[in-house]
Parts: structure tokens; sequence; C-alpha cells
């Protein structure tokens, strides 16, 4: 009996050390272009450390059970009259709870994290539509089919949509929200890399939901501003 | 087989769907001569053909003899005095007739859930196959999602229909009953199932529906017609998931054998009554979010679409207030059934019986108040994420109780590894894959990132597959012989057990990662410069294994009741009540009602019985 449970504690350990290992140092999501994707990056690692302890703990027992605990031919007797045993069900049932809590609250510290309002905000609008996306700069007075954003620069982006829900969504700044028809809905993102992206609608919304998406560019200040005084020429002329 | 002198009028689909038939034509022809007597155009689909569809299903019921019983008591006005029981049909007649044995009932809903699970999985096979290179492969883009959106509903329908057919055929012989308390709305409720899957088969032709199985407005109130077919179908598939669980319900507070007490039950017992108990009260919820619907569709009632006055958000609430519990009614029987198969093939008792079953209490409350964790992203109150984070992630704990407790009753037992404990045990694997996974997708933030892309499609498949298709196919092969007295073809089952586990694995895994790499779930289509080719065409090949695993088990099924192995009372030395009488179980389940006199897993401690049995039962042989 002890014998077993210490393989299968040795298991546990040097599976969970590993595997621990490699979802804290291994990125294994796309680029991070804003600065709420490090922060969800680190959640998901961690949640996964977390989740690879129990994995290798009950795959570990499982299989281990499959393996070492097998009928020898022709006993046809039982195993032993184990019916419970109190004190490991309780810790098994609290330390879950405790873990689950501590998630919980340091998943309401990053969602604070990431929706939090900044003072200085570029206020973007967003107009979703089968099938494609129309951004509006109210400070500027300019409406385009290609979202721009200077890099560091907090952006609010206030969405809707003009007939079924889609939902904004580039990969890279990793969190997202729905664009509903008949309210506005509010999404906060900092760019914090210079790059070329997609922002793509993420709900059902008819035949073309595949191709719905529109360039996303990542630039310097001094990029953005010529961009947008060339478009307001543009404009004028 | 052939028995010459019977009757085909007697047997009732025979009457039924002829009468159907000519009902819809009836319904449509009065639909359209209202239409043009108030001077509106004769033909519009929609409305013709929903009047169509209620007189054909009524018309259905009648001529199979659904309200003979309560229409000659009406008439008589008082109780007829001889039940209706069809005994003097053939046994194979039984199973298309208005039949009262549940265990007849129990396998006409099985076999409608396994030719469903066929269908279904043939469907999920040609989204893989659309998805293997970019650009159009074998479909365009509105077949896709037709068949995306049939597929998701098809096997939603096909899990509550087989979750029906093994308490069905289970629970009355397990809790030591004769029958269902209401065996004629038994047999209502599951001929209710027919017609469903009819429209859901015909809303492809009928124009198909595009709004996945969530049906969430505006987009459902603008798709083509098939949309009032499959609403139609689900509503039916409710209402025999609501008289359902009422039946299981009053089964398992007021049918059990004397002795059984709440805690002498099999575990499966609690499950169910769990399950059961989250049919009754909130499929309610799909059935008037779905009625809204539709009345939006066809009378153009401002419900739901924002340009009439409507908010589609209260549509996503009413909707996941049901479909949240209902993946517990899902999981919560096939949790029951590896709870009885790992005892009896591990040889030791389950552990910790009385957490093992109060847990399922725990997870369907829990399960209650965690439907608004499918919205973080939706546009909802913003205020309503952190209570249902905690909420859903506490859901985790009650599980976690379930999962180790059933490798706790591994551990130190002498396990027999027949096909039964192969996939009950492949089931756990699964499932905890299913669960981890779920953990990030309650904690708000992480979600916001993977929710609706591949993650959230592999994480549910992990769910379902651990949940309820490995525990159906274990107890396909562990009560196969109390249904046929047969066994399944053993060696056939460890080639099911081996291509199913690979292929479900070599499917399912890659969608983590493709979601975390930002491959969206529901999409037609990806671009030829992201990195998705190489995993979806390695699911795809899984997806082909996995489809041939169940036309396997189906020929399994098909083969072993002609020609399998002949089986004893109690071929696997259970303890629960079914296996005390013979195999086949017998039309009359005990002939007197067993003396229930300890816990079903009472393994290991000499001379244990769960129950004292009479007369009769099981003739020597185990």
């Amino acid at each position: 009996m002890k014998k077993h449970l210490m393989a299968l504690a040795a298991i546990t350990a040097v599976g969970t050390a590993v595997l621990a290992y490699l979802f804290l140092t291994k990125q294994i999501t796309p680029a991070r272009a804003s600065s709420q994707a490090h922060d969800v990056d680190r959640l998901f690692s961690v949640l996964f450390a977390i989740a690879s302890f129990f994995l290798v703990l009950c795959l570990g027992g499982l299989v281990y059970s499959l393996i070492f605990f097998r009928r020898r031919k022709g006993d046809e007797s039982d195993g032993p009259a184990m019916f419970g045993h109190a004190p490991l069900e309780v810790t098994w049932t609290l330390v879950p709870l405790a873990i689950v809590i501590v998630l919980a609250i340091i998943g309401a510290f990053v969602l604070q994290s990431v929706t939090a309002a900044p003072k200085e905000e570029l206020d973007v609008r967003v107009s979703a539509f089968q099938f494609g996306w129309q951004f509006n700069y109210p400070n500027e007075g300019l409406q385009t089919n290609e979202l721009r954003l200077p890099i560091g620069q907090p952006v609010r982006f206030t969405l809707t949509s003009r007939d079924v829900i889609h939902d904004f969504w580039v990969p890279e700044f990793r969190i997202k929200e729905d664009a509903v028809p008949g309210m506005e809905t509010t999404l906060r993102i900092t760019p914090d890399r210079l790059g070329d992206y997609w922002a793509l609608c993420n709900e059902l919304c008819g035949i073309g939901h595949a191709y719905m998406r529109a360039p996303v560019k990542v630039v310097t200040q001094e990029q953005y501003r010529s961009w947008i005084e060339g478009l307001k020429k543009e404009k004028g002329s | 087989m052939r028995n010459p002198g019977i009757n085909v009028l007697s047997i009732g689909l025979v009457r039924a769907v002829p009468a159907g038939l000519a009902a819809v034509a009836a319904g449509v022809g009065l639909a359209v001569l209202i239409r043009r007597a108030v001077g509106a155009p004769g033909w519009n689909p929609g409305p013709v053909l929903a009047v169509g569809t209620l007189t054909g299903i009524l018309a259905y019921m009648v001529a199979l003899g659904a309200f003979n019983y309560w229409v000659r008591w009406i008439l008589a006005g008082k109780r007829p005095e001889e039940a209706e029981t069809k005994t003097d049909l053939p046994r194979w007649a039984r199973y298309f007739s208005f039949d009262l044995d549940h265990k007849v009932i129990g396998v006409q809903y099985l076999v409608t859930a396994l030719i469903m699970l066929l269908f279904g999985v043939t469907l999920g096979f040609l989204m893989r196959y659309e998805l293997t290179s970019p650009g159009r492969t074998i479909m365009g883009p509105n077949m896709y999602n037709h068949i995306m959106s049939l597929h998701g509903i098809n096997q939603i329908a096909m899990i509550l229909i087989g979750v029906s057919g093994l308490m069905n055929f289970l629970l009355p012989l397990m809790l030591g009953a004769r029958d269902m308390p209401f065996p004629r709305l038994n047999a209502f409720s599951y001929w209710l199932l027919p017609p469903a899957g009819a429209l859901l088969f015909a809303s492809l032709p009928a124009g198909g529906f595009d709004t996945g199985w969530t049906v969430y407005p505006p987009l459902s109130v603008q798709a083509p017609l098939g949309m009032q077919f499959m609403i139609l179908a689900v509503y039916l598939v409710g209402l025999s998931s609501i008289l359902g669980g009422i039946n299981f319900l009053t089964l398992v507070f007021k049918g059990r054998a004397p002795g059984m007490s709440l805690f002498r039950m099999p575990i499966f017992g609690w499950a169910s009554m769990a399950t059961s108990l989250l049919q009754m009260t909130f499929t309610q919820f799909i059935g008037m979010s779905f009625l809204m619907v539709l009345l939006e569709r066809l009378v153009g009632m401002a419900f739901f679409v924002p340009s009439s006055g409507g908010n589609v958000v209260l549509y996503q609430h009413l909707f996941w207030f049901y479909s949240h519990p209902a993946v517990y009614v899902f999981v919560l029987p096939g949790f029951g059934i590896i709870s009885e198969i790992i005892p009896v093939f591990s040889r030791k008792p389950i552990f910790g019986y009385a957490a093992v079953g109060l847990s399922s209490l725990g997870i369907a409350i829990g399960g209650s108040l965690v439907w608004a964790h499918h919205m973080f992203a939706a546009g909802m109150e913003p205020w309503l994420r952190i209570p249902i984070m905690i909420t859903t992630v506490l859901v985790a704990v009650p599980t976690g109780v379930k999962v180790f407790a059933w490798i706790s009753t591994m551990w130190m037992g002498k396990i027999r590894l027949e096909t039964p404990m192969l996939f009950a045990s492949t089931a756990i694997a699964v499932f905890l894959i299913g669960g981890l996974t779920g953990v990030p997708l309650g904690i708000v933030p992480a979600d916001l990132y993977v929710t609706d892309t591949y993650y959230i499609v592999g994480h549910f498949h992990h769910t379902m597959f651990g949940g309820f298709v490995f525990p159906l196919m274990a107890a396909i092969y562990y009560w196969f012989p109390k249904v046929t007295g047969r066994f399944m073809n053993e060696r056939l089952g460890r080639v099911h057990w081996a291509i199913m586990t690979t292929g479900f694995f070599t499917t399912f895994l890659p969608f983590f990662w493709l979601g975390l790499n930002g491959l969206r779930r529901r999409v037609y289509d990806y671009d030829p410069s992201d990195p998705f080719q190489t995993l979806n065409i390695v699911s795809t090949v899984g997806a082909g294994l996995l489809v041939t695993s169940f036309f396997l088990v189906a020929i399994n099924i098909i083969t072993s009741a002609i020609w399998g192995l002949r089986a004893g009372a109690n071929p696997w030395r259970a303890k629960t009540l079914e296996w005390q009488v013979a195999s086949p179980a017998p039309d009359e389940n005990f002939e007197t009602p067993p003396r229930v006199v300890d816990t079903p897993y009472g393994y290991g401690r000499p001379g244990s019985v769960h129950a004292i049995m009479s007369t009769g039962g099981a003739e020597g042989d185990n």
C-alpha cells in the first residue's frame, strides 16, 4: 500500500514539475501585442501549471491502477473492502475548493487589470456589419475600413453592430467583446508591439463569417499622426 | 421472427406515419384556405407549414394510440378496468408500437439515439473534411454552416434521448420497481421523438439553418425555413425531456423497493435524481426562448430583435439558463454509469459512497447558477462577471470529488480489463482533460481570450465524450446481456475501443492548440497563411477513425444480438438488482418485490448481499 502511494507521489511530483515548467516557460500562443495579452498569457500559464498537478495525479493514479492492480488469472476474490476514508475525502474536497477560490480571486484581479480605464484614451468606435468592419475615429472625424493604432496608447473601442451579433477579436490582443445590435459594448486595449494583425469576427454571423476581417496595424505615434493627416487631406480635397 | 398471423395495422407506427403525413397535408390545406379567406396570399411556407406540423404530430400521436386509454377513461367516466398492455404482439412488433414496458421503451430510446449518433458523427466528419484545406474542399460556406448547426443540435438531442434510454431501461430494475410510475406518460415521452428526428432530418432540405445550435437572434430570426423545423423539433425533445424528468423523479422518490433507502441506492439512482431534477426544472427555458424566436419569425412579435424594440442579450440569458444545466443533464448519468462499472470490475466498493452520491446533487444545484459564463464577452451586465466566475469554479469541486473517488475505487482493486471497464476508465481520463481545460473558461479574463475558439470546441467535446459517449459505450457493453441475453463480441469490442480512443484523442487534442493560436470556432475557412492546416488534417484523420468506430459498434450490436455468446443472469458478478433477475430481463421485472438489506457495493465484505430475492430470479449460474 505504502509502496504504491510513494510511487504515485513520485510520478505526480516529476510529471507536474515537467509539465508546469513547460507551461510556465514555453509560449503556446501567438505573439503578444497588447499589455492585456501579457496579463492573459501569464494567467493561462498559472492555470495550466496548476491543472498539470491534477492532470498528472489523476491520470497517473488511473493508469497506475490499470497496470499494477490487475486481477491475477483465476483469482475470483474481491479486493479489500475499503468503503471510504473520511480525512482523505475532506482533503480532496477542501484543497480544490481553496485552490479554485484563489484562482477566482486572481482572475478578478486580472480582470480588473485588463478592463481598467486609463486617463488618456484614444476613442475608436467600431461598427460591425455582415460582413465587414467600419472604424470611426470621432476625435479626428474620420471613418476607415482598416484600423491603425499608435503603440503604447490605451484605446477604448466602443462596439456596436448594424445587423446581427458580431465579435471584435484580434488574437494578438487576446481579449474580445461582442458587437451587439441595439447596444454599445466596450473593449480596452493598449497595443504594445508594432506589426500587422487582423481583426476577426468571432461570433457566427452568417455565410461570410469566416471572411469577416479587417487589417489592424500597430504603428509608431509619428506614423499614426501622418496617417491621420493624410486621410484628412484626402477627405478635404 | 415473422409471425404470419399478425395484423400489420396492430403495429402502432404503421398506423401513425400515414395518418401523420395525411394530417400534415390537411393542416397545410386548412391554413392556406384560412389565409385566403382573410385576404392574405395563400402560400407562405413558414406559418402554413407550422400549422401542418402541429396537425401532423397530433394525428400521428392519436393514430399511434397514445390517447386511447385517456379517451376511454373520459368516455366511460371512470378509470378503465384493464390496462391495454399489448403483450399479444410479437416482441419485435412491440418496438414499433405504443408499448408500456420500460425495457421496451428504453431500447426504443437507445436505438433512436444510436441512429442519431451515426447521423451526427457523419455530419461532424463532413465538417472536418471541409477544413482539411483552405478554401472550398467539398462544400460551400452555406452548406457548411447548415451542417455544422445540424451536427450540434442533432448531437444535443441524441444525448438527451440516450440519457432517457439508459434511465428507462436501468432505473426501474436497479431500484426494484415493476415499471415506471407513469407508464403511459413514459411511452408518450418516447413517441414524441420520432417526429422530432424527422423534423431535424427534414430541416436540411427545407433550407437548413445557419445559427449553430444556439439559435442566437437576430441571425435566427432571419434564418431560412429550416430554422422553424429545428425549433419545433427541439420543442418536442424538450417536452419529452420534461415529462421524462417527472417520471424518473417520481420513481426515485416513490418507486424504490422495500428496504432501499436513498443511501442504499446505486449511484446511478442519485445521478438520475439530479438529472431529472434539472430536466424538469430548466427545460422550460429553452422551450420558451425558442418559442419566442418562432413567434418573432412567424408573426413579428418583438422580443429580441433591437430594430423592433427587442433585446438580444435577453435571449442569451433565457437560452443558457437551460442550456448550461443541460450539460449536467448530459454528463450526470454518464458519471452514474462510471460509478456502477468501476466497482464491479475493480471488485471494490465505490470509495466514499455518500460523497459520490451527494456530489451529483451538488453539481446539479451549483450548475444551475453558472449559466452566464457563456456570456462573459456577450455584452451582459459587467457586474455579473465575478459572481458567475465564482459559482462556475465552485462546480469543479463536486466534480473533482467524483474523479478522486473513482480512482480510489480502482486503487488496490482486482481490476478486470474487459470492454465495459476499458470504456469506463477511458471516460475518466477524457473527462478529466475536459474538466481541467474548463477551469480557464470559468476565469473571466482567460475566457475572454479563448471563448468562441477551437479551444472551447475541444473542451466540450472532451466533456461530452468523457461524460456521455464513452460511458454510453461502457453501458452498452455492460448491460447488453441484460437486454438481449447475449454478450457483445469482446474481440470486436476491444478493436472498437482502440480505434475510438485513438480517433478521439487525434481528433480533439489538436483543438486546444488550434484555439489558443486563434482558430475561431464555426468558421468555414481559414487563411492559407494561418498555421492551421496540418493539425486540421491530423484532426480529420482522427475523425475518420472515430466515425469508423461508431459504425463498428453498430455492427457489433446487430451481430451480437443475433449470434452473441449466451450470457447468464449475472455474468459480471455484480450486486445491483438488475443482475439478480434473468437475462434478458423478464417481462415482469420481479415476481415479488426484492427486499433490500445492504449497500449495492459490498465487495470484499464476506457474505454481503444487496437484496434478498424472494423467489425465482437469478437461476444459479453467474
